[in-house]
């Protein structure tokens, strides 16, 4: 229980080193922006090395410095590029950025407490955020380079600098940096389980939690369970790198002599990495999937279509995802028969995905809907995720993934349905909840403009993808032009780039509409959404405490949109109900079956 | 200079843009609205837009498909990959449609129920029939298609039994280029080492175990007789690297102290192939695809699939160590 002593008007204290909530969330959402920033950066650049190869940039050559000799990418630089590329954007933007955000904005406004249960872990969790974001963009600019063998980082090429020079001083830093990471991300999670648990207010049983909570609960949970693997499996490839242990590395004879390692296998690697690997891309997407929930319902002014049957489905999600990492592994080597396991737990994972499309589908059929650019990311996630998801089942499939595996189908699936559909979610929450972060509204037709150059150009960027992967064409090339087999598909390179470029333009006009509206935006009122949860009756000025008094008691589900009489009038004259109202004489609570 | 004038120009946009938001801002206000509601006709708008999207997506969808459909890979080279590639088929037959329909109803919903204050939304909460049936109906067909794809996979990963006719050819992958061993007619490899590494000898083939005696090593291109069970064994010497072979289907990680495995039957000679693709200098290809550092981009090996005939007084021309 946090305290409630008057603060003097400390702004170390406040803005810095704050222990309340919801500054917590503003500081994830900015440094996850920023981060998610520099891998947009990245990414534009090696989208031109790629659509242009080998064409000379001066331009860029004058911030990339070496890594863009003569205007020319050099090969190792663009595999340092793809590497922090997905470092940030899943780590830091998609993970500390999304979840950080929402859970710590809306978890003590949406249950009704005063704040998490521990502010002072909750200001560690972030400032450990910060610091590995630091050392993380600190590691682009040592001897060798950024880490370079992928963001899956296998051995022994993440454990050989003579394999690869970023994995020199830059992979050192990148474990560092992870580890930290994770250490922040473990705190989080803990502090967002235990508020969830234990500081519910009066009423708010768990069957009348808005699923954001739940999404981020079960997320939370996941991340308990399988982050601390990741750490296991960084902390060994730091004594193989460092301490000479062989853990990952055995017989091997490279720069013209054979190592000391005998016995180890990288393959234990990739187990341990996946182990979170695939759980982490769960963390991703659910709290996207928690916050589409709570858009389209309050946007369409109806139910959630099956409350109780999405949270069954993120439950059976968050379950199955555990049993699933090695569809990444299927051509390691690895006995076939595990193979065989792997492919059945992960086609039974798309069950409950379908489950979840379906009812957002229904909770849009005879609904009346508002769109606000939340709303419109909200429908564009349900697309992603279909569009993505369902190119799943062949990947997930082994015996189809013989051929797909490791080429630009993976990327296409992956961007889709874990990118798009994860960065949507995050825009949408952050359109629909920033009058309740900055107390100011943002504007809707820049963010309408917004949506859809986002949509229309990456759907461009990674939906050509899968011609490429089912052309045979490899991930992680620097070019093609050493294969005539693929040079009929430089064109499509080309497109592709062009659509990556007006993307990264897309996000500028969101970055204005987000700092102008923070600080010049029209000021929100209370409710503007006209919203049943919690969050929307705590006053718009922040301060610690979140209500004036006492906390609202909690009598219903939040889900009472458009509730109507017998007559086929709605019941308290609106077509909403906050939960804070209570049930009248003959009324039954929606949440209960 | 170029710099100073981009630095300058971002400001105006940002300053003018700035503006225009504030003047936007008064003239609602001038008008009685609040900015930030949204008008029936944005409202209207944006659900037609919606629609529209669709339409496009699903344009660019099958233009895509005409435009770049042949240029996917030819026809399966190798017979398992005939199974394969029928599965694939049958997938995409079965996505396609739910892709676009599921699509389709998201869009349409969009459109039609854009928000009307005259109409009220419909409160329906739950229907446990309907969850069963979207339960249940992908499902069965999961089920289909998992029972499928063990079935395929079973037959391709089990190894060729050693009484069985075939070739043994161990493939070494380090940075950056292969080298083929070729196991000879004891169909038996001679024992190999990193230790054992030493100028010619790339691989660290043991030279005293008698296997190795009629192992040959082949750099460069290789050769394979058509219809013959070809069984490959996989090493790595440095870092993990991946042998794929798209036109056969075929694909297989390399990795340092561990050996694998993978066969498959060339069905196609390369001359067939050229005829089926209408291209006189195709050739199939092994390459690398597992990132393995800074010329992973270039790791390859042409292969040649030919006649039995053929292929033997190749084999005779190449070398032992």
């Amino acid at each position: 229980m946090s305290t409630h002593q008057h603060h003097t008007k400390d702004f170390l204290f406040t803005y810095v080193f704050s222990t309340d909530h919801k500054m917590i969330a503003k500081q994830f959402l900015i440094t996850g922006f920023l981060m998610g920033f520099v891998g947009l950066i990245m990414s534009t650049l090696f989208r031109l090395q790629l659509g242009w190869p080998g064409q000379s940039f001066e331009m860029i050559e004058l911030f990339m410095g070496s890594w863009q000799e003569d205007g020319v990418m050099a090969p190792d630089k663009y595999l340092s590029l793809v590497t922090m590329h997905g470092t940030i954007m899943v780590f830091f933007l998609l993970t500390a950025g999304l979840s950080g955000t929402f859970s710590n904005l809306l978890i003590p406004l949406q249950i009704g407490a005063r704040d998490m249960a521990s502010g002072v872990l909750n200001m560690l969790s972030y400032w450990f955020f910060f610091i590995s974001s630091v050392i993380m963009l600190c590691s682009l600019f040592v001897e060798g380079g950024a880490a370079s063998a992928g963001w899956t980082i296998y051995p022994p090429l993440s454990a050989l600098p003579q394999a690869i020079p970023g994995s020199g001083a830059g992979m050192t830093l990148w474990l560092i940096s992870m580890s930290i990471f994770i250490m922040s991300s473990l705190i989080g999670s803990l502090n967002y389980i235990v508020t969830i648990l234990n500081m519910r207010t009066k009423g708010m049983s768990m069957t009348r939690l808005p699923l954001t909570i739940w999404a981020f609960f079960l997320t939370a949970i996941l991340g308990v369970l399988s982050f601390p693997v990741l750490l296991a499996a960084a902390l060994l490839l730091v004594f193989d790198r460092s301490f000479g242990t062989s853990f990952y590395l055995s017989d091997i004879y490279i720069g013209g002599q054979v190592l000391d390692h005998t016995g180890g296998s990288p393959i234990l690697f990739e187990h341990l990495f996946w182990f979170l690997g695939h759980p982490e891309v769960y963390i991703v997407l659910l709290p996207a999937l928690g916050i589409t929930s709570e858009v389209i319902s309050s946007m369409t002014r109806k139910p959630i279509f099956g409350y109780r049957a999405m949270i069954g489905s993120m439950m059976a999600i968050a379950f199955l995802s555990f049993i699933v990492w090695g569809h990444h592994m299927f051509l390691t080597g690895m006995n076939p028969f595990l193979g065989s396991v792997f492919t059945f737990t992960t086609l039974l994972i798309a069950i409950p995905s379908a489950v979840k499309v379906f009812n957002y589908l229904t909770t849009l059929w005879k609904g009346n809907i508002k769109f606000t650019p939340a709303t419109l990311f909200s429908i564009g996630l349900v697309s992603t995720f279909i569009t993505g998801g369902v190119t799943g089942l062949i990947l997930g499939n082994n015996a189809l993934d013989i051929n797909v595996h490791d080429t630009y189908f993976v990327i296409g699936h992956f961007h889709i349905v874990m990118g798009l559909s994860a960065i949507f979610g995050m825009f949408a929450g952050v359109y629909h909840w920033f009058p309740k972060l900055f107390g100011r509204m943002i504007n809707n037709k820049l963010g309408s403009m917004h949506f859809w150059i986002t949509i229309v150009s990456s759907y461009g960027v990674f939906f050509p993808m899968h011609f490429l992967g089912l052309a045979g064409v490899p991930r992680r090339y620097y070019t093609w032009s050493e294969f005539p087999m693929f040079e009929n598909m430089i064109d499509i390179n080309e497109l592709i780039s062009v659509f990556a470029i007006a993307a990264m333009i897309g996000q500028l006009i969101f970055f204005f509409n987000f700092v102008y509206s923070a600080f010049r935006g029209p000021k929100a009122p209370m409710n503007p959404w006209k919203a049943n949860t919690l969050e929307w009756t705590s006053p718009v000025e922040h301060f610690h405490g979140n209500w004036y008094g006492e906390i609202p008691e909690v009598y219903r589900w939040p889900y009472d949109y458009s509730k109507v009489d017998k007559n086929g009038d709605f019941i308290y004259g609106e077509d909403f109900i906050p939960q804070t109202t209570p049930l009248g004489e003959n009324e039954k609570d929606g949440g209960a079956h | 200079m170029m710099t100073i004038i981009v630095v300058i120009a971002v400001i105006l946009v940002v300053i003018t843009a700035s503006q225009l938001l504030k003047l936007a801002e008064l003239r609602a206000k001038s008008k009685g609205e609040l900015i930030y509601e949204l008008t029936q006709k944005e409202n209207k708008m944006q659900g037609l837009l919606l629609l529209l999207f669709f339409f496009a997506f699903m344009g660019f969808f099958v233009w895509q498909i005409v435009a770049w459909g042949d240029r996917i890979l030819p026809v399966s080279a190798s017979e398992h990959g005939e199974d394969t590639d029928f599965l694939m088929s049958l997938t995409l037959y079965i996505i396609t449609p739910v892709f676009i329909i599921t699509n389709a109803l998201l869009f349409w919903f969009s459109y039609k129920y854009a928000y009307d204050p005259k109409r009220k939304a419909l409160f329906f909460s739950h229907s446990n029939k309907l969850e069963m049936v979207w339960t249940i109906a992908p499902a069965l067909v999961l089920t289909v298609l998992i029972l499928m794809g063990l079935n395929n996979w079973n037959k391709i990963t089990t190894p060729i039994a050693q009484e069985e006719e075939h070739i043994l050819i161990e493939l070494t992958a380090m940075q950056f280029n292969w080298t083929a061993r070729y196991a000879g007619e004891d169909k038996k490899l001679g024992r190999s080492h990193v230790t054992l590494i030493e100028g010619v000898n790339g691989t660290g083939v043991d030279t005293l175990d008698p296997s190795s005696k009629d192992d040959k090593i082949v750099k460069g291109e290789f050769h394979l007789p058509v219809g013959v069970p070809v069984q490959f064994v996989f090493r790595s010497l440095d870092v993990i690297h991946s042998a794929f072979f798209p036109h056969f289907r075929s694909q297989m990680n390399c990795v340092p102290g561990v050996v694998t495995q993978f066969n498959f039957v060339p069905s196609r000679t390369t001359e067939e192939m050229r005829d089926i693709t209408n291209n006189e200098d195709f050739n199939y290809i092994l390459l690398c695809n597992k990132i393995c550092g800074a010329a992973h981009y270039n790791m390859q090996m042409d292969i040649i699939v030919e006649s039995q005939e053929d292929y033997d007084i190749w084999l005779a021309e190449q070398k032992g160590l």
